[in-house]
């Protein structure tokens, strides 16, 4: 099989095939970072930008070590050093970017679908790194690499994904990738955080989170992300730890082998204990290494770099 | 100035339907008798328009139109506004008071009468602000206005919110003579970019629910009551609202409704990848709506076909859909979504002249007639004829539109306000 996509905008327009060879690559790439030189020439000449509207300093610099490994340019742009704030259009910014010829725009914005605006007016390869309440397809991935390399199958997992389902782009990209690859996804969170019609998307809303977690073979937490609350979503942080939380007293029901992810930054004692995020069955740590080596695999993929050259 | 309509199908709903010849002179329809008369023929003529095949029917009333002007006349201007309503086959036009600035006083009406009067083409009957500067604060000055020449009132854009003010604005311009026209949204509801759903949920759009409408309808139904004054909904999109509204009149509660085309054509999946297109407010919503619309356009339920013509230039659209501009334009695309109507058997030839003439004119108090000695308003529509639309050869200024490329039957091939032909293919 050969990468035809030029650009990644969601999990949604990825293959079955496309999102295994998306994790393969990622697996074989991951081997670079264990390197005590952490760089192959790869990309060489290549330039990628990362145009980032709205402030992430994670998945940036992801993104951005991602780059330097395979030794790609990269170049962050914020919102704040773009010239959006002087009242360019997102078309124009973007087209001047393009202007500059790199081979790459990693774009994360507020508003969903900005990406796929970008792309359908750029001929350059466009990396979604998550728009609004919409995707954020390498995040979605990386769980998946992540979840394969300890359960080797994906198909036939049973996932819960818990929390603010709402507005949670993450939670979106892992229903539909997961889904996809073949597991059972199930949600749970508070009425006011499962918006309507998600069962198309591919998952069962479960009664409670209990019933969510009993028999899960991934449990993923979502972060209460308070700078995009809107009112009345919830009574209290405290009320939430305690209902929808994975705290220490649902910890205990929950398969020995179940895995714990958190696509973070996590709120300690909030959506998860420390004892769960910190425990034996945590992989919230390997799914940020896994977050280095995915990217890595999206920029070999889309750049078409040569096979050969990264085991140099 | 005499002009000579031959062999079309003279159609007043209600009144008449006979294949006739219909004699002009000087502005007033003079005569009409059947194809060929003697009385008629012999009289010379300036010009004849052969309508064999037509429909020859009271001028079509659009009674929400935005025409930008004053203050963004980049999008629209009257002039503009005024010609892409004549191509589309309307004779007169009600523009909404949401320019800049807000048509809340009668020196801005005046301006707009003054101007459209200036092309002396398309009637345009100016539409006030309910409240000063649309804020839902104080009342305009509804007989001033009135005076200056408004036939409506309404916040169009936004609801009117403080229903203490929705209740004294109805009582008072029933009083003067004014209908108003609720733009039915409770904002607390309605903090969304598409209608709620499967769709937007998957496109990761906040949504709109349908309640965010119908409970606007419904208290407005309330006070209707209460008052006993008249109350127009504006652009209704749900089913809920529709059900209220048909139960209302059953009722005798004094309610009417109008919908726009894109509520009887579309739904909320033409916003698929994020087309702007395809935003507009109410959203466009579900199927079950979307039919539920049709059926009240069949048995009555709503009593007019609006465009809500909304122009934005590419600027507005081309943007993130959360920031994109909400609306349309649909002057020129009406009469034909309107006609595809009757093709499918939904309503007849018939409905379809009442919801987009006599309904309007009954509601806002203007004429829609055929009769001898009346002003000649006229729209030939030529229901057969093929084609493909084009929204960068429409007249109005802006092109957003999401029927761009439709393949249409029917359409105005002459539009003719008192007596002067504004519009002919
Ligand atoms: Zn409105």
């Amino acid at each position: 099989m050969t990468w035809t996509k030029k650009d990644i905008l969601d999990i949604e327009s990825l293959s079955r095939d496309e999102i295994t060879m998306l994790l393969e690559t990622a697996s074989g790439l991951k081997e670079i970072s264990e390197r005590s030189i952490k760089k192959v020439p790869t990309l060489r000449g290549k330039t990628i930008v990362l145009f980032f509207m709205e402030p992430s300093t994670r998945t940036r610099i992801s993104f951005d070590i991602a780059a330097k490994r395979l030794s790609a340019d990269s170049i962050s742009i914020s919102a704040s050093t773009s010239s959006i704030v002087k009242g360019e259009t997102l078309i124009d910014t973007a087209r001047n970017i393009e202007a500059m010829r790199p081979d790459i725009l990693v774009i994360r914005h507020s508003s969903a679908g900005a990406p796929h605006l970008i792309a359908k007016h750029l001929s350059v390869s466009v990396v979604n790194a998550g728009d609004g309440m919409h995707a954020h397809p390498t995040q979605a991935l990386l769980d998946m690499l992540s979840v394969r390399e300890v359960k080797k199958e994906i198909s036939g997992l049973n996932v819960a994904i818990v929390g603010d389902i709402a507005h949670s782009r993450v939670a979106r990209s892992n229903i539909i990738g997961f889904s996809r690859m073949g597991a059972h996804v199930t949600i749970a969170g508070p009425p006011t955080m499962i918006p309507a019609g998600i069962e198309a998307l591919g998952t069962t809303v479960a009664a409670s989170v209990d019933a969510a977690i009993e028999n899960a073979d991934v449990i993923m937490m979502l972060r209460i992300q308070k700078e995009r609350q809107k009112r009345f979503l919830m009574p209290s942080e405290r009320e939430y730890a305690v209902r929808y939380g994975l705290n220490k007293s649902r910890l205990a029901c929950i398969r020995p082998d179940a895995l714990i992810m958190h696509p973070g930054p996590i709120n300690r004692g909030v959506e998860i204990a420390p004892e769960a995020a910190d425990g034996p069955n945590s992989i919230i740590l390997e799914q940020v290494t896994n977050g280095v080596a995915l990217r890595m695999a999206v920029f070999y993929l889309l750049a078409g770099g040569v096979r050969n050259a990264d085991s140099d | 100035m005499r002009i000579l309509i031959k062999t079309g199908r003279v159609l007043d709903p209600g009144k008449t339907d006979l294949v006739a010849d219909m004699l002009i002179i000087d502005g007033k329809i003079a005569d009409i008798q059947p194809p060929g008369s003697q009385a008629l023929s012999q009289s010379s003529v300036d010009t004849e328009i052969d309508a064999t095949g037509c429909i020859v029917s009271p001028g079509l009333i659009d009674m929400h139109v935005h025409l930008r002007e004053p203050g963004h006349e980049y999008k629209e201007t009257i002039e503009s506004g005024i010609q892409a309503a004549a191509a589309g086959g309307f004779t007169a036009i009600c523009c909404m008071p949401n320019t800049s600035p807000v048509n809340d006083n009668a020196q801005i009406t005046r301006y707009i009468v003054d101007k459209a009067a200036s092309f002396n083409a398309v009637r345009v009957f100016p539409v006030g602000a309910i409240s000063v500067g649309l804020e839902g604060a104080q009342m305009a000055e509804i007989g001033e206005m009135k005076s200056a020449g408004i036939v409506a009132v309404s916040d169009d854009g936004r609801p009117v919110v403080d229903s203490l003010l929705m209740r004294r604005a109805i009582e008072y311009a029933e009083g003067t003579g004014i209908l108003v026209i609720s733009h039915c949204e409770d904002p607390y509801l309605s903090d969304g970019a598409m209608n709620e759903g499967p769709f937007a949920t998957r496109l990761g759009l906040s949504g709109i629910p349908n309640a965010s409408e119908s409970i606007m309808v419904m208290r407005d139904i309330a006070l209707s009551e209460l008052t006993g004054c008249r109350v127009h909904f504006a652009h209704v999109s749900t089913r809920e609202s529709i059900e209220a509204i048909r139960a209302a009149k059953q009722k005798g509660i004094r309610v009417s409704a109008e919908t726009a085309p894109h509520y009887f054509m579309l739904t909320d999946n033409a916003v698929a990848a994020y087309d702007t297109h395809a935003k507009m407010n109410p959203p466009l919503r579900s199927e079950k709506d979307r039919l539920a619309v049709c059926e009240a356009l069949a048995d009555g339920t709503i009593d007019v076909i609006a465009t809500d013509h909304a122009p934005h230039a590419m600027l507005d659209k081309a943007v993130e859909f959360d920031l994109a501009a909400n609306g349309i334009i649909g002057l020129e695309t009406a009469l034909p979504l309107a006609l595809s109507l009757v093709q499918k058997g939904v309503i007849s030839m018939e409905q379809l002249l009442f919801k987009m003439s006599a309904n309007p004119a009954g509601i806002i108090g203007l004429k829609s007639t055929l009769d001898i000695g009346e002003s000649a308003d006229i729209t030939i529509i030529d229901p057969d004829r093929v084609f493909t639309y084009k929204a960068d050869s429409g007249r109005s200024k802006s092109r957003n539109t999401p029927f761009d490329g439709w393949e249409f039957k029917g359409c105005a091939i002459c539009t003719m306000v008192n007596g002067r032909i504004v519009y002919r293919v």
